[in-house]
């Protein structure tokens, strides 16, 4: 039996990779998630009929609340919040882990078996590991659903303590293997990791958020593969580590994108303190900026072969992506070709925009990456910025002492003419002026980005 | 062979495979993926069930009963929302 349980399980780890190589396309990552779910349910089933069950009452009542907890979430949440909904989602997986490892060691302790050492010492990591995803995920939803503000809290002294605090975590694991039979070590340990897992996500930004949501899913993976040391279950060491793997690849790209060291986005506090360089707004600005009306812009958007559309979560804030595609609709019919170029960090988490202006119904197609976009931007007509700031901002190629000094930018200013939709010359989330609103090549539409795609329509109608 | 030692070749061939499957996904797809794998992780919904179930004690009982609902949510609502967005990219005009 045990045979055939485990040969199940192997199942539902294939078909988890199959599940996740779907996803290299959006043909086929419907039928991947399906497969993941599907291998998912084979384990939940071939678990059901483990003989060791004596009452079903509990888990029933388990499976029945989670799923209509799970379904209601996933069903209810806009968009625009699913960097929220994953957020918390991460937890719950760190939590899950943390208990189920909590759990067998009292188990394991009760029948007196005497636990082998690296047993403890996966029921420590995963303790570790799901105490601070929980809390640290916990914080991440807070800032990002705005119940506590998103700006970085720091204090004098928070990475001495944050230091403290992993040396006692670590104090509390070795416990855990010296004297396994007092299982309050373990509470205390997760105890701990609750208090890290808060302070060491309370000093990030929101606009660095996209890399603390990464890389708490890959935490959740990392707590889920440990439990799999601690149950000695490959099934969990492979599930989790294909999660770990992958919150890993997308924490580096958020971090490239943004061209920071993961330990300057983690201990960085960026955006607590206002450059020095803001100062300087009116010298950049003063005299330069032409502000233009829909109607000036529409008779730009006339003759244009080529229109590239930069969003950024501005779009999404001020609800304007319907009306962009039906902008994009109506210069396709005038004969344009209409494509968008997303950067990596434009939303608030890896991927958003994308989903953004899925829902839409904007064509994959027509969403292109920063470096295919680059690519056509010398040859584009028009370049529409909306809701976008720091990441078209040519100063990150010019100025090596700018605080976004060589992250990789979207280059709009080499387009013919650049159109950008902002309500007023305010800086974005890196505090500094946009040498791009004063460029000769650029009208700046003063307006919300919702109101301004509608005044475009109809002066485009109008033409 | 000492079964850590499988268990920590297993762990280093499925980081392997992940990093191989995972850099395949185009960056449009990356919130979808990250939901999906959020997914996956609830897989410790297996250790949940059976600390549930086999009640050695009320507190391993409650322990697991929790562990399954939050496990549970992660499953469900990871697989749903995922599901959910692979849709609108699909669409077809």
């Amino acid at each position: 039996m045990s045979a055939l349980i485990n040969l199940a399980y192997l199942l539902s780890a294939a078909l988890f990779i199959f599940g996740l190589k779907g996803l290299s396309h959006p043909r086929t990552a419907v039928r991947g998630n399906l497969l993941g779910a599907t291998g998912m349910l084979i384990a939940i089933v071939v678990t059901l009929l483990n003989r060791q069950i004596i009452d079903y009452k509990l888990i029933v009542a388990g499976l029945v609340v989670g799923s209509a907890i799970g379904a209601v979430l996933a069903l209810k949440v806009r968009m625009t919040a699913m960097p929220q909904m994953v957020a918390l989602l991460n937890g719950f997986g760190g939590a899950a882990s943390a208990l189920v490892a909590g759990a067998a060691l009292v188990e394991t302790m009760l029948a007196q078996q005497g636990a082998p050492v690296d047993m403890l010492v996966a029921t420590g990591a995963s303790g570790l590991i799901g105490g601070v995803t929980f809390w640290g995920s916990l914080v991440a939803f807070a800032k990002l659903e705005e119940i506590v503000s998103g700006a970085p809290v720091l204090f004098k002294g928070q990475h001495l303590l944050n230091g403290v605090l992993l040396a006692a975590a670590l104090v509390a694991c070795g416990l855990i293997v010296y004297e396994p039979a007092n299982t309050n070590w373990y509470w205390i340990l997760v105890a701990i990791a609750s208090v890290l897992g808060v302070l060491v996500t309370i000093p990030i930004g929101g606009a660095d958020m996209p890399v603390v949501i990464s890389l708490l899913n890959s935490y959740s993976g990392l707590a889920a593969a440990a439990t799999g040391f601690v149950l000695t279950n490959n099934m969990l060491i492979i599930a989790g580590s294909l999660v770990g793997a992958s919150g890993i690849i997308l924490t580096a790209i958020m971090c490239k994108a943004m061209n920071r060291s993961l330990a300057n986005v983690l201990f960085g506090g960026v955006g607590a303190v206002a450059p020095s360089a803001a100062a300087s707004a009116d010298a950049v600005y003063a005299g330069k900026i032409k502000a233009a009306s829909a109607e000036e812009i529409a008779m730009v958007l006339e003759n244009a072969r080529r229109v590239v559309i930069v969003p950024g979560y501005g779009l999404a804030v001020s609800q304007a992506q319907h009306s962009l595609r039906q902008l994009a609709d109506l210069l396709e019919a005038r004969g344009a070709e209409v494509v968008y170029g997303i950067h990596p960090v434009a939303g608030r988490m890896p991927g958003h925009m994308n989903v953004l202006l899925a829902e839409a119904e904007v064509p994959y197609e027509k969403l292109l990456e920063m470096e295919q976009v680059n690519a056509l931007l010398p040859q584009t007509d028009v370049a529409i910025v909306i809701g976008a700031n720091d990441v078209v901002n040519p100063v990150a190629r010019t100025d090596p002492n700018s605080p976004i000094a060589g992250m990789p930018i979207i280059d709009v200013d080499k387009a013919h003419t650049v159109v950008v939709v902002k309500r007023s010359l305010s800086p974005g989330f890196a505090g500094i002026p946009n040498p791009l609103f004063a460029a000769d090549n650029t009208l700046m539409f003063f307006s919300d980005g919702k109101k301004a795609v509608g005044d475009l329509i109809q002066a485009v109608k109008e033409l | 062979m000492d079964t850590v030692v499988v268990s920590v070749t297993i762990f280093v061939l499925a980081i392997f495979v992940g990093f191989e499957v995972i850099t395949k996904v185009p960056p449009t797809l990356h919130t979808p993926l990250m939901s999906g794998s959020n997914a996956i992780s609830g897989i410790t919904i297996v250790g949940a069930l059976l600390s549930a179930g086999t009640q050695h004690t009320t507190l391993t009982t409650i322990l697991g009963f929790a562990a399954v609902v939050f496990a549970m949510i992660n499953v469900v609502g990871g697989f749903l929302v995922t599901d959910r967005m692979l849709k609108m990219f699909r669409r077809k005009h």
